[in-house]
């Protein structure tokens, strides 16, 4: 009986961690929409248009950039909501 | 939002929810998700061009998230993933090169179909008998009290895979990470050259294919197939995503607001692989070529391209 509301109390406070993590990821997410992507989207054009070769690399460095950048920020912001534990 | 690159307008809301569901399903399960990013994509008016190459984009992303979180769980295989990495992008060349061929010939569509139709119904089929059979032994055993049934994968197709292994074609290679003492290197090689010519072939990452050949054709534990088909992928995406990127079939804006999404999907995804056996993902795994042949047939019967 013990056992079982330890489980359910671990269940519940693993679930709020990560829904404040994904709130604190949306608001990371929301400005990086605004602040990069908004920034990006006139110079990327005019590279998709003139220099398609720099385009095509560069669409490999920003993609595996944002992914490198996305996985740092969402294991530090678990790591920070559960003491130090990643999983 | 506005994507000047491909001219169109989408929620970015939509693009970081479906990017979310297809890095679930990617972090899980070892595949790219073209088959739902492909016709999500569609859905909202994208060019079919850009929908394949943006979707490969994604995949680069959402990969690079989901090995690395595979990689601190233990579940890659770095030099089985840098092997199969030229055999996949090899096979994707010939497959493309089929494509072209058919559509010479003029009947690319009704080939395709049929064959996709094939591939994914006998893979799901396959799966679900195998699978199926372990769970049912292990329980069998777990009934009658003879033994604890062991930690490790275990699969009831395990004697094939053992005779494939036993064939000593030079040069014989180890694969210590994935508990392979010995493999003929030219197994792996026809192993991702298949995966890379369904996937020249038929589009997307083929993952739905190298994955079971991954566990059943090489011996490759289910986790380990998982997280290393991710690292492979980064490679043979990345390939990919280049070609289409020169042919102006990538909207990269859209690409990196799905990735947002798929970032975090691809954590759970790969975090929640290790509270399953591998039996269970196998079993798992039989809806999404199922999927994939309705996708097909649908397309097939209504002349609408998803």
């Amino acid at each position: 009986m013990a056992a079982a509301s330890r489980t359910k109390k671990d269940a519940a406070s693993t679930l709020g961690a990560f829904l404040i993590e994904l709130a604190l990821y949306a608001v990371f997410v929301t400005g990086y929409f605004f602040l990069v992507l908004h920034y990006l989207s006139g110079w990327l054009q005019d590279l998709h248009l003139h220099h398609v070769k720099l385009y095509a690399l560069t669409t490999i460095v920003l993609i595996i950039g944002q992914a490198v950048l996305l996985e740092s920020i969402t294991t530090w912001l678990l790591r920070l909501l559960r003491g130090g534990r990643s999983e | 939002m506005f994507f000047p690159i491909s001219n169109s307008h989408i929620s970015p809301i939509y693009l970081a929810v479906i990017g979310f569901l297809i890095g679930v399903l990617g972090g899980f399960f070892g595949v790219g998700g073209s088959f739902i990013a492909g016709p999500a994509l569609r859905a909202v008016g994208l060019d079919w061009n850009f929908a394949v190459g943006t979707d490969l984009a994604h995949i680069v992303g959402k990969s690079v998230v989901a090995a690395k979180r595979h990689r601190a769980l233990g579940n890659v295989d770095l030099k089985l993933g840098l092997i199969m990495a030229i055999g996949t992008m090899g096979g994707a060349e010939v497959g493309a090169q089929l494509i072209q061929m058919l559509k010479r010939a003029g009947n690319v569509n009704s080939v395709v179909s049929v064959v996709s139709i094939a591939i994914y119904v006998s893979i799901s089929s396959f799966m679900i008998w195998e699978a199926w059979r372990t769970l049912q032994y292990q329980k069998k055993r777990r009934g009658k009290g003879g033994g604890v049934v062991p930690k490790g994968d275990e699969s009831s197709f395990s004697h094939r895979t053992r005779a494939i292994q036993g064939l000593k074609l030079w040069p014989m290679i180890s694969l210590p990470a994935s508990g392979v003492k010995g493999i003929s290197l030219w197994v792996i090689i026809a192993v991702s050259f298949i995966g890379g010519l369904f996937s020249g072939f038929l589009g997307g990452g083929a993952g739905y294919i190298r994955m079971p050949m991954l566990v059943y054709v090489l011996g490759i534990p289910t986790h380990l197939a998982v997280g290393t088909d991710l690292f492979e992928i980064i490679i043979s995406a990345s390939y990919g995503t280049f070609s289409h990127a020169i042919k102006g079939n990538v909207d990269i804006l859209i690409a990196l607001v799905m990735h947002t999404g798929a970032a975090i999907g691809a954590q759970i995804g790969a975090i929640s692989t290790q509270y399953f056996t591998g039996p269970k993902i196998r079993l798992a795994f039989v809806p999404l070529p199922l999927i994939g042949a309705a996708i097909v047939i649908y397309t097939l019967m209504t002349g609408h391209k998803l």
